[in-house]
């Protein structure tokens, strides 16, 4: 009896969860372009467009690009950082921790805003690489949030055994803080890849005018109008969250990395 | 049948049987321990007996009634955690009378209910602490007098006083039992502590690979051990293995020993020999040849390792009673017929 | 190994680079756009230094007490049901078996990084009449004609508790995984039902966990910037989407500063409302 309300329960969520993407995959193979569910015909190149229409490729570039470099520079701000706090003692260098977790807990608007008019007064609005760095800083909560909680993980007495046998600081990380902490970073630059590649309103008033990411791109068609590349790009944005934190599952412990996440938020 | 009835229980998780075709029969009002390495099971059927896991086959009945498959809250029964598992956001009175708020009795008789527990567990007037202030020893009643505030038909503990330090934990479980006896509960505790089940247990069960290896009163298990796995788990013992020749006489260690009785139609057993019943002589023909490796004086008792054709004697005498030996030295080892418990090999 | 407080001034230096990079990129820019709420608005969308107190006197009018009414009353709602739907949920999520706990969990994430353009797309979608659940519907033979169910508050509520109901869970979640399990277990020896035991030990154990959730829920809603635009009327715009209105828009950037840097007072001061009730609530 509770069995078949928890059952029940459970299929509703996920149904509430699933039915949007399910309805979007279905418009996405409508043989015209109608927006229509059930779909009228079949046809898969709506997904083809993404990759052989110029503008779409463009803004699938523009995206891949921002996401792969701004992920990689919230990593570079976060580590050292994480490093340096589990290192020492220095209960005020804990302000940064502080700051690092802000423009994520924030509404997404005041970061925005933030970035356009400081972009705006120092004479780089519309640069490219100012994307770049407003999206590290957007979401270098991410990677400072596993990090912190990967060096947590990371028994001391190691580092004091690598030490009675001759390294130096400098070896230490390279040989045994590096290698343990690994997961934890591939984990970050996953959370911060998969997230920039769908944030709109940051990149939007950072560069918006001068060029197209590709949820930029779905919301400038969906003024002018529907085509079913949005539906396409939207499932293909879902399947690769899904891969992405699939391997994260895989490859670590979700459920701790996600124990601790939440909790450091708090 | 007034009681607990454990019938062909079994429980399996997957591939891996955790708990293998047991029976067990609790009359009511005894205190049984439930005794066993980590692993051997004993927690999965304590918990299989309040119902937090559901038996694989076999069935569990309670006073004649079947209750295999009837819920946990359903049961009546009180249970004592390892984590102990005290509400935090409850006071001690609340925690206690918790079970009774559940069952919607009336405040006045809660709170009477309340009272009377906590004077029996000497912690009267601590009724509106929280729980969080407690000493370590007195969470520990409070966990057992809340298993009690309904009078439960069973009364379960798991590894109850394992959070205890030594001395308290010996205090309390003579507590437990004379509070067990007072009140003339059915009791099963769970423990990996055989002092703990010696001193509490009518009956002691020991477990191990999800089987039952002997069920019966500590005495009989220290002196009548059902395997060699009990006579070892349960104290200190010498195992020795012993076979007939081809005459018909026993050997132990490859050096004959009269009086010794196997079963019909043994030719190889394992001997059990206690410590304290092992003696030491000079070397003789009544007698096994050995060498002392090593005295252990441990000022109350005095352990003497002899080695007898490789392998490692114990014997343990009292300060009067302390043999004149010293390391290297030949002596002869008397197994006494009436102490070697024969044990299938 | 011995953490000790950095000697010389090379141990601070793994601290430079980071340290740099949040206040030159958060810490300025933040501090910029308080200065530009100050900021004299000029014709054409450009603003000139000054310290004029005007864009905040536009507050002062009944059209943005009511939309802050709006948005607060919003996300609240949300809130509250987006906490209402998750707290059973991730409970029981917790004691399932972890591969069944890693589905759900990508799942949840999955659905997080979606962008509101994308959530916004697909619901609009699952709400239009041509591609909509009323289409379902009526190929069930419930409902006799497809109708379009936005704009509409429903659909913007909707929306709203789709986007914040992973957050939700992945709030939920710690907390209740370390959960003491032998808690609930206690409690149903003692008698108490399964029901029984989540309404009478899981959720007076959680309180503080639940109020600091319900007020991270409602600082995420707050932050909701296209679904109030995409599902609802006009009538239906937040704090948040006025300010993306006015600064991309109608390119009053000191007049959307303002807006922002009221937003943040309005959140901390909330927050800080609440923890304090909860401090006299325990204390009393």
């Amino acid at each position: 009896m509770t069995g078949m309300f928890r059952k029940l329960y459970f299929f509703l969520i996920g149904l509430f969860l699933a039915l949007p993407m399910i309805v979007v995959a279905g418009v996405s193979v409508n043989e015209k372009q109608t927006l229509a569910f059930p779909p009228k015909g079949f046809s898969l190149s709506w997904y083809g467009e993404i990759f052989l229409n110029p503008e779409w490729r463009n803004a699938l570039f523009a995206s891949v690009t921002l996401a792969v470099l701004s992920a990689a520079l919230a990593v570079a701000i976060a580590l050292p950082l994480s490093w340096f706090l589990w290192r020492r003692v220095a209960p005020w260098a804990n302000i940064f921790q502080l700051i690092g977790v802000a423009p994520f807990t924030l509404p997404p608007v005041i970061t925005a805003l933030g970035l356009l008019t400081f972009w705006a007064t120092t004479g780089f609005y519309g640069q490219p690489w100012t994307a770049v760095i407003s999206h590290a800083i957007f979401f270098v909560t991410l990677p400072l949030v596993t990090l912190s909680l990967g060096f947590t993980a990371i028994d001391r007495s190691l580092v004091e055994a690598a030490a009675t046998m001759g390294a130096d600081d400098r070896t230490i990380f390279r040989t045994v803080v590096l290698p343990l902490i690994l997961p934890y970073i591939v984990s970050g630059y996953a959370f911060a890849f998969v997230l920039s590649l769908n944030e709109y309103i940051v990149a939007y008033m950072t560069v918006g005018f001068v060029m197209e990411t590709l949820p930029i791109k779905i919301f400038n068609a969906l003024r002018y109008g529907y085509t079913p590349t949005m539906a396409s790009v939207t499932i293909l944005f879902v399947a690769t969250a899904a891969v992405i934190f699939s391997l994260v599952a895989r490859f670590g412990d979700l459920p701790k990395l996600l124990g601790a996440m939440a909790s450091d938020d708090k | 049948m007034s009681g607990l009835a454990l019938t062909n229980v079994t429980k399996e998780f997957g591939s891996f049987t955790a708990v293998n075709n047991v029976g067990l029969n609790v009359p009511h009002g005894t205190f049984v321990c439930m005794l066993g390495p980590s692993g051997c099971g004993k927690t999965t059927l304590l918990r299989m007996i309040a119902g937090l896991d559901l038996p694989t086959s076999g069935s569990i009945r309670l006073d004649g009634e079947d209750i295999t498959h009837v819920p946990t809250h359903k049961r009546n029964l009180g249970m004592v955690f390892q984590s102990l598992a005290l509400f935090p956001h409850l006071t001690v009175g609340e925690n206690i009378a918790y079970p009774l708020r559940i069952r919607s009795a009336p405040k006045e008789e809660q709170k009477k209910r309340v009272d009377e527990l906590l004077s029996m567990i000497h912690l009267s007037g601590y009724a509106d602490r929280p729980v969080s202030k407690l000493s370590g020893g007195q969470r520990q009643r409070v966990a057992i007098a809340r298993a009690l505030s309904i009078s439960p038909k069973l009364f379960l503990l798991d590894e109850p006083l394992s959070a205890l330090d030594a001395k308290l934990r010996e205090a309390m479980q003579v507590e437990l039992r004379q509070l067990q006896q007072k009140l003339g509960i059915t009791t099963i505790v769970v423990t990996h502590d055989q002092r703990e089940a010696m001193t509490m247990a009518d009956t002691v069960v020991v477990m191990q690979g999800g089987e039952i290896r002997q069920a019966a009163s500590p005495m009989e298990i220290y002196r009548k051990p059902a395997d060699s796995f009990v006579a070892d788990f349960i104290g200190q013992t010498n195992l020795l293995e012993a076979e007939l020749d081809s005459t018909g006489r026993a050997l132990v260690l490859g050096q004959p020993v009269e009086g010794i009785a196997f079963k019909a139609g043994m030719t190889k057993a394992t001997l059990s020999v206690r410590p304290e019943d092992v003696h030491l002589t000079a070397p003789g023909a009544r007698a096994l040849a050995g060498t002392v490796t090593f005295v252990r004086d441990l000022g109350g008792t005095i352990e003497t390792f002899v080695d007898v054709a490789g392998r490692q004697i114990i014997a343990v005498s009292t300060p009067r009673a302390r043999p004149d030996v010293s390391v290297g030295q030949s002596v002869g080892v008397v197994l006494s017929p009436d102490v070697c418990v024969v044990l299938a090999r | 190994m011995r953490r000790e407080a950095p000697q010389k001034i090379g141990d601070y230096a793994p601290l430079f680079f980071p340290a740099t990079m949040l206040i030159v990129f958060f810490v300025v820019p933040f501090a910029t756009m308080i200065a530009v709420s100050f900021f004299q608005r000029q014709q054409g969308g450009f603003y000139v230094p000054a310290f004029v107190l005007s864009n905040y006197e536009r507050f002062l009018s009944l059209f943005f007490a009511n939309v802050l009414g709006f948005s607060l009353m919003l996300a609240v709602v949300v809130a509250i049901c987006c906490v209402v739907l998750a707290l059973p949920f991730t409970y029981l999520l917790t004691r399932m078996k972890r591969k069944v706990q890693i589905v759900w969990l990508v799942a949840l994430l999955s659905v997080l990084s979606l962008s509101e353009v994308i959530i916004g797309f697909a619901w609009s979608t699952l709400f239009s009449r041509t591609a909509g659940i009323t289409n379902l519907l009526v190929m069930a033979g419930i409902m006799s004609e497809a109708k379009a169910l936005l704009p509409s508050f429903g659909a913007v509520l909707t929306g709203m508790v789709y986007q914040a109901f992973p957050y939700t869970v992945l709030v939920l979640y710690p907390a209740l995984v370390r959960l003491d399990p032998t808690l609930t277990e206690a409690a149903r020896t003692l008698g108490a039902s399964p029901v029984k035991a989540f309404f009478t030990v899981v959720v007076p154990a959680l309180r503080n966990t639940i109020v600091a959730t319900l007020i991270m829920v409602f600082i995420f809603a707050l932050g909701s910037y296209l679904l109030p635009q995409l599902l609802g009327r006009p009538q239906h715009w937040t704090l948040s989407v006025l300010i993306t209105d006015q600064a991309i828009y109608q390119s009053n950037m000191p007049f959307a500063a303002a807006m922002a840097v009221f937003l943040v007072l309005v959140t901390l001061g909330l927050v800080a409302l609440t923890v304090m009730a909860g401090r006299k609530g325990e204390a009393a």
